[in-house]
């Protein structure tokens, strides 16, 4: 039994890859479990961000500066009362957000942290992960028939076709991207998507800079449709409070409607790690051809411990600036506990055998971590599009665009 | 002559070829209570898919009898009753209505008064319109200038607290004049606002004027002519924004609004995107005018000689001003006592909602929301 | 004569006056004259109110002149008697004319004399005259920057032609009158009540009607119990 695990370790392969059923498992619970954290990180720091955009603050009493709250928040809607339409039709409305979130998690096996850091490789990964990521339009219009209403059916309606128009767009891009991975001396692309960075690396670029600026709107065109596909603002109208139907998950309650934003947000990150891994390098570090050598390659290396020591340090600013009174003296613990913690983590991070082996999911996280804070400084900043004009942006523009690059991808290409 | 069904607001008539109970039509309430709708009110939408042909409104559910109230006050005690009606910008209620009594008396109000009254007028212009901004946005979709522009209404709330003890209902002027004298540091309050406020409204122009989104969710959005709103009575923004420059600040000054060099903003084409630059190009140009008022505020009384008792002689009479709504008019008619025997308020929203389903005839569904937020509704003034 | 039903001085009681609990119809006590054209009064000499003291007796106040303009000249011409009175008061135009010619004069205002805007159409109720209701119609022209009104005396079974097909905008003001007074408008497209609920009775800015009775009757029929009032 040891010897099977310690196998594994010799070895230069994904779990998947190497048929490694306990490690695969391992790896598994550490990516849900990830994502998992990720999603409540995701939950707060929208919650913390957009309130500082709109000049207020946000959670604050939660836990210290409401880093508790996404938590409370899970509680709360696990004690809550699960509400059925008696009119429903029960199985599917049991179901429906159960596919959403399979959907949205499954795709999570081939997301490549590292160049073995996933927990399998299929040579078809891209294809894959948005075939699964399409399932869930599936269960946004079950979501909405079960519902027998017709404020969520219109919503479902609505939701689904503005998801279906905006894949057609975001695959035309990502062929585009795949386009590029075959611009070696064999010929030959891959699906992959741990080989799609491969490529990257072994072209020395990142595919966003590609036959600039292709690689750019071909970036562009993806990541204005990711944000339509997940149902984010600007293109939120199925979901907006202020507009007529409340969207598809109006009749759900409690624990129900949580798992709708578990897999909505499971499914940003999982765009966002696609967009990710096809355009901005994956795992690989900036500047891998320009800044190369040891010495740059031990600069960025440096870089997830310097990450989670500013994190600590804005814990201890944040130590310091609480108010100086008995009510505050738990979430001042609190804090600088927190504070500690992720100055421990940076510390921990500096010494070079983690250090070596945690670069590349680190470089893949920063990035992903940088879409999200995208994501939510658009809701923060754009109004709403109405649904014709969101359709029209989706195949009317969007569209010709990605098949213009996707074109001009090929014909560069051929031409170098 | 016009032909009346042009400007139907009933349901039933707003495609008349199509039986009631075709297919394709479905009936949505919007209902009293919503995010969006600035108030109570009940909009009935008859829909084809996502077009809109008809519309009803359903107004009342904030109406509290004010007129009839009106008659068992007196005329000073009537002067609070005034603010509620249209809450958001309740300095110019109270101006008008303090003008028209000052007017059935026959006497003038002093020049400082005047000043006094025309500069709150326009902080309170400003306010309403930052207000209007805000929720506008927000139904829009577009969360954040909401909290920008309150942040800033604030500073606008604090004047007026220290001046009259209010921030909402400010009950600012009294027959005659006004009450208070301003308090220390109010010109320099007035001027430091002066001079913090035009980046904040450059701020709200860069997030919105430009931004794509806002233009196409809305240009061409809600759509009304110049004719059409002389036709339906819809005065302040919406009518300058169609073309008809008439201020009535400029047609038939009052307060001391002759002093004052401004211009008046008008659209070309009477959509949502035109009511949007008209209001922010009034909202600078009510910083011109407190300006002007600020730097050359005379000295002297602030209340005339009126007598204790009013009790105005017999006769009527019909004032109007022009809020931040649009024309906002009393008619009073006194009987020789010192209880009115009719105050009619003549509201600007009231009026301008009637043109509502002219204005998203043949839009879709999420502009109807829109138009609702460009008309700049106060329900409690629509139903007094 | 000084009215003390309506004491000057405001007593913490908000029906100002009233005997509490009465469902009498409240006539304003010292209505000048039955007629509908206003007479200068002039005013009481002395405030009731015991404190100040008495005051000498005012000037007369301002007194409605009689309004020249060929708008009234040409009107007068055509409809000779039926323009009752064109006068002005504090500065401000108006005309009272027969009900049976003021549709046509309000046709003309509108069509020839580019009175395009109807500000406002509202009602006054006189329960003491014969014919109990004025319907005042206030009008702008934007061309002459000009605003005037025209006032009309109905009686209470009367109902009236609608001016929706003159102004759009009278669509909803005239619901308003017939909710509030009462006063149905013949070819109106919609006239039903808009500012109160469907199926209320009553007219509530006529003088006879009675608040209290009908807050002692909602709560005898919705609640089941005696209104305190």
């Amino acid at each position: 039994m040891l010897d099977y695990i310690k196998s594994y370790l010799d070895m230069n392969a994904t779990p998947g890859q190497a048929g490694n059923v306990f490690w695969a498992t391992v790896y598994i619970f550490v990516v849900f479990g990830g994502v998992s954290v990720a999603v409540m990180a995701m939950n707060w720091l929208e919650r913390k961000a957009l309130a500082h955009f709109q000049i207020r603050l946000g959670p604050m009493r939660v836990g210290p500066h409401g880093l508790l709250q996404p938590i409370a928040d899970a509680l709360k809607l696990l004690t809550k009362e699960d509400i059925i339409p008696s009119e429903a039709d029960k199985f599917v409305f049991w179901i429906a957000p159960l596919i959403i979130l399979c959907a949205s998690f499954t795709v999570y096996i081939v997301i490549p942290f590292g160049p073995t850091h996933a927990i399998t490789d299929l040579n078809i990964g891209i294809l894959f992960m948005l075939g699964v990521s399409s399932l869930s339009v599936l269960g946004v219009v079950m979501a909405g028939w079960a519902s027998n209403s017709h404020y969520p059916l219109i919503g479902a309606l609505r939701s689904s076709a503005q998801m279906v128009s905006y894949e057609v767009a975001m695959g035309l891009a990502v062929v585009s991207a795949i386009l590029m991975t075959s611009l070696n001396k064999t010929g030959t692309g891959t699906l992959s998507m741990i080989g799609i960075v491969q490529a990257q690396q072994a072209q020395q670029t990142w595919f966003l800079f590609k036959f600039f600026p292709l690689g750019f709107i071909a970036f562009g065109v993806f990541a204005i449709a990711m944000v339509a596909e997940t149902n984010r603002a600007p293109f939120d109208l199925p979901e907006a409070e202020s507009e007529l139907t409340a969207g598809f998950h109006t009749e759900y309650s409690g624990l129900r409607w949580s798992l709708f934003m578990l897999g909505e947000y499971a499914a940003m990150i999982a765009v966002s790690s696609i967009a990710v891994t096809l355009w901005l390098g994956g795992w690989m570090r900036p500047f891998p051809n320009a800044l190369a050598g040891e010495t740059w390659d031990l600069v960025f290396s440096l870089f997830p411990g310097f990450t989670f020591l500013a994190l600590a340090v804005f814990c201890f600013i944040g130590v310091a600036r609480m108010p100086k009174h008995p009510y505050f003296r738990i979430q001042t613990i609190g804090l600088a506990g927190f504070g500690a913690v992720l100055a421990l983590i940076g510390l921990i991070l500096f010494a070079p055998p983690v250090r070596d082996r945690i670069f590349d999911i680190y470089w893949f996280c920063i990035k992903v971590a940088g879409f999200m804070y995208l994501y939510i400084w658009y809701r923060a900043t754009f109004p709403r599009y109405r649904f014709d004009q969101l359709m029209k942006v989706g195949w009317k523009v969007l569209l010709p665009i990605a098949v213009g690059v996707l074109i001009l991808t090929a014909v560069m290409g051929v031409i170098f | 002559m016009t032909d009346p069904t042009t400007y139907l607001s009933h349901l039933e008539l707003g495609q008349p070829d199509k039986t009631f109970l075709d297919s394709n039509e479905l009936i949505i309430n919007m209902g009293p209570q919503h995010p969006a709708t600035h108030g109570v009110l009940r909009v009935i939408l008859k829909l084809d898919g996502e077009k809109v042909l008809g519309t009803e409104c359903v107004i009342g559910y904030l109406h509290r009898g004010v007129e009839k109230i009106a008659e068992h006050r007196t005329y000073t005690m009537f002067n609070p009753y005034v603010d509620r009606m249209d809450y958001v910008a309740a300095v110019s209620n109270g101006l008008g209505y303090c003008e028209a009594v000052e007017k059935i008396l026959n006497v003038q109000a002093p020049p400082r008064a005047n000043y006094i009254r025309v500069i709150l007028a326009e902080l309170n212009r400003l306010a309403s319109h930052m207000l209007w901004l805000g929720t506008h946005a927000l139904d829009i979709g577009a969360m954040t200038p909401l909290f920008y522009t309150f942040r800033d209404r604030e500073e606008i709330l604090k004047i007026f607290e220290k001046y009259c003890g209010a921030r909402l209902t400010t009950h600012a002027f009294r027959i005659g004049g006004c009450q208070y004298e301003t308090y220390e540091g109010f010109e320099d309050d007035v001027k430091k606002f002066l001079d913090f406020v035009p980046p904040k409204i450059d701020e709200y122009e860069e997030l919105l004027t430009t931004n794509r989104i806002w233009v196409e969710r809305t240009k061409g959005v809600g759509y009304i002519s110049g004719e059409d709103c002389i036709a339906l009575g819809v005065t302040g923004p919406v009518l300058r924004a169609s073309g008809v420059k008439w201020d009535l600040r400029k047609a038939q000054p009052y307060a001391a609004y002759s002093d004052f060099d401004f211009e008046i903003p008008i659209g070309q084409n009477g959509d949502t995107y035109d009511r949007y630059i008209v209001r922010m190009q009034e909202m600078r140009q009510s910083l011109r005018i407190i300006r002007q008022a600020i730097d050359r505020i005379p000295e002297g009384p602030i209340m005339a000689k009126i007598p204790k008792v009013i009790k105005p002689p017999v006769g009527e009479i019909y004032h109007s001003i022009e809020a931040p709504k649009g024309e906002l008019g009393y008619f009073i008619v006194s009987d020789g006592s010192t209880q009115p025997y009719r105050i009619r308020v003549r509201p600007p929203s009231f009026v301008n909602l009637q043109a509502l389903d002219l204005m998203v005839r043949g839009q879709l569904v999420a502009d109807v929301i829109a138009v609702i937020g460009t008309l700049d509704i106060v329900l409690g003034e629509v139903d007094r | 004569m000084a009215e003390e039903t309506k004491s000057p001085a405001p007593p913490p009681d908000p029906a100002a006056g009233k005997p509490s609990g009465s469902v009498e119809p409240v006539p304003p006590a010292n209505q000048a004259s039955p007629s509908a054209v206003p007479k200068p009064a002039a005013p009481p000499p002395a405030a009731a109110k015991p404190a100040a003291p008495a005051a000498p007796a005012k000037p007369a106040g301002p007194v409605p002149v009689p309004w020249d303009s060929p708008l009234v000249a040409s009107l007068k011409r055509t409809y000779g008697s039926g323009i009752r009175e064109a006068s002005t008061y504090l500065g401000q135009n108006y005309m009272i004319v027969d009900s049976a010619a003021v549709m046509d004069v309000l046709k003309i205002l509108r069509n020839e004399q580019e009175f395009d805007y109807c500000v406002d159409i509202t009602a006054l109720h006189y329960p003491q005259r014969e014919k109990q209701f004025d319907l005042i119609w206030i009008l702008y022209s934007f061309a002459r920057n000009e605003r005037i009104r025209v006032k009309t005396e109905i009686a209470e079974s009367d109902s009236f032609p609608s001016s929706t097909s003159i102004w759009p905008t009278a669509n909803w003001l005239e619901r308003e009158v017939f909710d509030m007074f009462g006063i149905t408008f013949e070819g109106h497209p919609d006239l039903k009540r808009i500012l109160l609920p469907d199926g209320w009775k009553g007219h509530p800015l006529r003088k006879d009607y009675g608040i209290i009775q009908q807050d002692k009757e909602w709560v005898q029929i919705n609640l089941g119990i005696e209104s305190g009032q």
